[in-house]
């Protein structure tokens, strides 16, 4: 019989450091809605014996991997990295939710969970004269498989792109050689796939020589940065690149934009790696907005239930949605346009807008299309 | 031969304690002092743990002691700048700040802070930024000496150069002692034992920001508390905030403590009983008030310290055991969000009042003032004892002594304890003095 053996899993992840002190749930955004407990899945797992004990606890695969946990704990427990694991044991025994598997195959086939094909994943940029990357192109500018093939996604890509050349950034893609980054596909806990993905962009990457990237999307950059193997190749989140850009005066806004903004912090941008500030200095420096900020903000943004895989996973109570819940606080600020800087967040905010009937009032954007209203 | 004489470094509790002891020996002491008054943190104090004493009756008779003790030379106002010399033989440069108030002449009228155009307007450290003051000021009024100061952060004289066609200060004054032309005065002292008593600086509760200290006007620090429930605080005692007295009234403990994820990973020990002794005032001031403590442990380990925590539980203050992840605003209140792990299920409490138990961190001057002394600091940045158990009020420099939170973070009881400890150590050293010959050698520190 498979065994996860509960003391070892448990020294491994320094789950022994728990002192059950609760605020890991007392911040999980999950815990609003579902019976995910971080600290009472530590325990659970401290007495079990066997992990697999766990397996049934649909609630596992709830958690967003948004970092809460991990960010609050005072013992540097990581509880999301803990869920992450398990899942991986559970992966490896072929538990795998049928939508899920669909995401795993594509990745595998395709290089995209969203079962497109390769040869469309430039198709977004076709008219927009976009350099294939070459070494000696100052960035790459990794676009990620949303934002490559999405509608909604595109739209985005499309608008950086025309802002980065108002700037003149010497950027190129990848076009059809671009892989998926397997940020999702770690955090659904298929160690395998990830690791070969991670391997193909890895070689990709030295053979091409890339210096410098950028990426559309907080989950890309941080997988890249945080968990691909340290290369010296520097990776930034594009609203950094706009941030700088802004800041060395080669970013000029001649438009204005007449808006009352507010600013919904991606998890994997904010309290992942802590970038909270450069999305909004390029969002104050387009004349005429006016960012106003929502209560939760900055390190305690509310998740849009859109990461660790969850784009592929409704969760066990549908019903609530807490993309919801945050475009209520949106509203309540008074801001006509709820601003974000990832693709996920833009994809489940927007469906929330729809959802409570508020496309009168309140419209989702992402910082690039707002820089690119105001060039 | 000139007297044996010691530096205590630290005018609070720890610094006056160690201070009387040797000077009822028989010894000379320098007592320095960086504020304007003797007294410290304790002086902040409403009451102390678990007995209730209040703080400043127990506190000031000792003050006034040290102020007037014939044996005991008081710096306020003033800093050690530098040291040299070896244990029995230490020279020590005190610099004494001007007050621009002629310390001899000043009765403490006060006249001057009335008539300040600046009155009212300066916020006061002693409560915490939140009463007003004068930029003349005396601290507190038990203050030791009971001298005013001027305020050269403050003082529109000091900042721009010119107050108006005259100092109103000046023309208050009826005994003609205020004199802007004061400068710095270097003072140089020598003795033979050195007792370092700075204290401790509360957490800085901005490091979490997740709990919107700063932000929301309803949540307050520990030392804030204090600061409203004392009779001579900006409140006159009356627990409230803007005029509004809190009805739903919740605690956080470990604020700054146990906390590795900033780099507090020790426990601070006192606030478990300070919450305890606080819960107990809200309940006593806020009749029918909802008095909620989240706590993660209970470490209620002093005299009579468990028997205070039984007591403030069966009047009804709810402990619930959790540490909080957030607060947010809903509406007029705010919400502490945490789970109550008890009953594992995340909960969220109202509140009109937080109060964050805020832990305690080494001074920000610890680190120059080690670097004067060659004391070693600890991985918390509190100076390094001689040894965890049987040299805890020595420093490792030869003659140079710890005493209070400076050391480690502890309460009232044990920061006297220390500082009687330190001053026998120093007495020990002092006595030896005497000799012609002093064998340093016997007071090397072997190497732990």
């Amino acid at each position: 019989m498979l065994q996860i053996e509960s003391r070892p899993f448990a020294l491994e992840h320094g789950l022994f450091a728990c002192i059950q002190c609760g605020k890991c749930t007392g911040g999980c955004p999950m815990a609003l809605k579902t019976k995910l407990s971080p600290r009472t899945v530590i325990y659970r797992l401290l007495v079990a014996g066997n992990g697999f004990d766990l397996e049934g606890r649909e609630e596992l695969w709830d958690c967003t991997t948004c970092s809460t946990c991990y960010s609050r704990c005072p013992k540097q427990v990581n509880p999301m990295e803990m869920i992450i694991a398990l899942r991986g044991a559970f992966v490896e025994k072929g538990r795998v939710h049928p939508n899920v598997k669909a995401a795993f195959e594509s990745t595998f086939r395709h290089g995209n969970p969203l079962t497109m094909p390769r040869e469309e994943r430039r198709a977004w940029a076709k008219d927009l004269s976009v350099k294939p990357f070459e070494t000696g192109v100052e960035y790459l500018y990794y676009v990620g498989c949303t934002p490559a093939y999405d509608p909604r996604g595109q739209q985005v890509a499309r608008a950086l792109v025309r802002v980065l050349q108002a700037a003149e950034v010497n950027f190129g893609i990848l076009g059809e050689h671009e892989n998926c980054c397997a940020s999702e596909v770690r955090r659904l806990g298929e160690v395998g796939l990830f690791e070969m993905l991670v391997e193909e962009n890895t070689g990709l990457f030295h053979e091409l020589n890339v210096g410098q990237m950028f990426t559309t999307s907080p989950h890309c950059f941080n997988v890249f940065k945080n968990d691909y193997p340290k290369s010296g190749m520097q990776v930034q989140h594009y609203t950094q690149v706009l941030a700088g850009l802004v800041e060395r005066g080669a970013l000029k806004f001649t438009g204005k934009l007449e808006k009352t903004v507010t600013y919904h912090d991606p998890c994997y941008l904010g309290k992942h790696n802590g970038i909270f500030d450069e999305p909004r200095a390029v969002l104050k420096s387009i004349p005429g907005l006016k960012l106003i900020e929502m209560d939760r903000s900055r390190e305690k943004s509310l998740c849009c239930e859109g990461g660790g895989g969850r784009m592929w996973l409704e969760g066990t109570n549908p019903n609530v949605r807490l993309a919801q819940l945050r475009v209520q606080e949106a509203l309540a600020t008074g801001a006509e346009i709820l601003a974000t800087a990832c693709p996920f967040c833009l994809l489940t905010l927007d469906e929330a807008v729809k959802h409570v009937q508020a496309e009168e009032k309140i419209r989702v954007m992402d910082i690039a299309e707002l820089a690119a209203a105001a060039l | 031969m000139t007297r044996p004489a010691a530096l205590v470094i630290g005018g609070g509790i720890a610094g006056i304690q160690a201070a009387l002891d040797i000077a009822d020996a028989g010894f000379k002491v320098y007592l320095v002092e960086r504020s304007p008054s003797l007294g410290g943190r304790m002086s902040q104090l409403d009451k102390t743990f678990p007995t209730l004493d209040c703080s400043a009756c127990i506190l000031t008779p000792k003050m006034v002691d040290a102020g007037r003790h014939p044996d005991i030379e008081l710096f306020t106002y003033a800093e050690v700048t530098g040291v040299s010399g070896e244990a029995g033989r230490f020279q020590a440069q005190i610099k004494k700040k001007p007050r621009y108030v002629d310390v001899e002449k000043c009765r403490g009228c006060g006249l001057c802070a009335e008539a300040c155009r600046l009155s009212g307007r300066i916020a006061s450290d002693f409560n915490a930024g939140m009463g007003k003051r004068a930029a003349i000021y005396v601290p507190f009024p038990q203050a030791v000496p009971l001298v005013y100061t001027v305020d050269p952060e403050a003082c529109v004289y000091l900042t721009r150069g010119v107050c108006g066609k005259t100092f109103k200060c000046q023309e208050a004054c009826p005994s003609d002692a205020i004199d802007f032309t004061q400068k710095d005065e270097m003072v140089e002292v020598e003795v033979g034992a050195i007792v370092v008593a700075t204290g401790f600086d509360v957490f800085d509760a901005r490091r979490k920001p997740k709990f919107g200290y700063g932000v929301y006007p309803e949540v307050i620090t520990t030392l804030e508390f204090e600061r409203l429930a004392s009779a001579s605080g900006p409140t006159l005692g009356k627990i409230a905030l803007n005029g509004r007295r809190p009805q739903k009234v919740v605690f956080i403990q470990c604020v700054g403590s146990r906390d590795k994820s900033i780099g507090v990973p020790y426990c601070s020990r006192v606030c478990c009983m300070a919450v305890a002794k606080q819960a107990h005032l809200a309940h006593d001031r806020l009749p029918g008030a909802q008095i909620t403590v989240f706590y993660m442990d209970v470490r209620a380990f002093g005299k009579g310290s468990e028997e205070f925590y039984d007591r403030v539980r069966q009047e009804g203050i709810l402990y619930r055991r959790g540490n909080p992840s957030e607060i947010i605003r809903r509406g007029e209140h705010v919400v502490v969000r945490a789970e109550d792990t008890l009953l594992g299920e995340p909960v969220e409490v109202e509140a009109d009042l937080v109060v964050l138990a805020v832990g305690l961190q080494p001074r920000p001057g610890a680190e120059a003032l080690a670097g004067m002394l060659h004391l070693k600091r600890d991985d918390d940045g509190f100076f390094q004892e001689s040894h965890p158990k049987l040299r805890t009020m020595e420093s490792g420099v030869p003659g140079v002594f710890l005493a209070g939170c400076c050391q480690s973070p502890k309460d009232i009881p044990d920061t006297v304890a220390q500082a009687k400890a330190a001053a026998s150590a120093a007495m020990i050293l002092l006595a030896g003095s005497r000799r012609e010959h002093l064998e340093i050698e016997d007071l090397r520190v072997p190497a732990l």
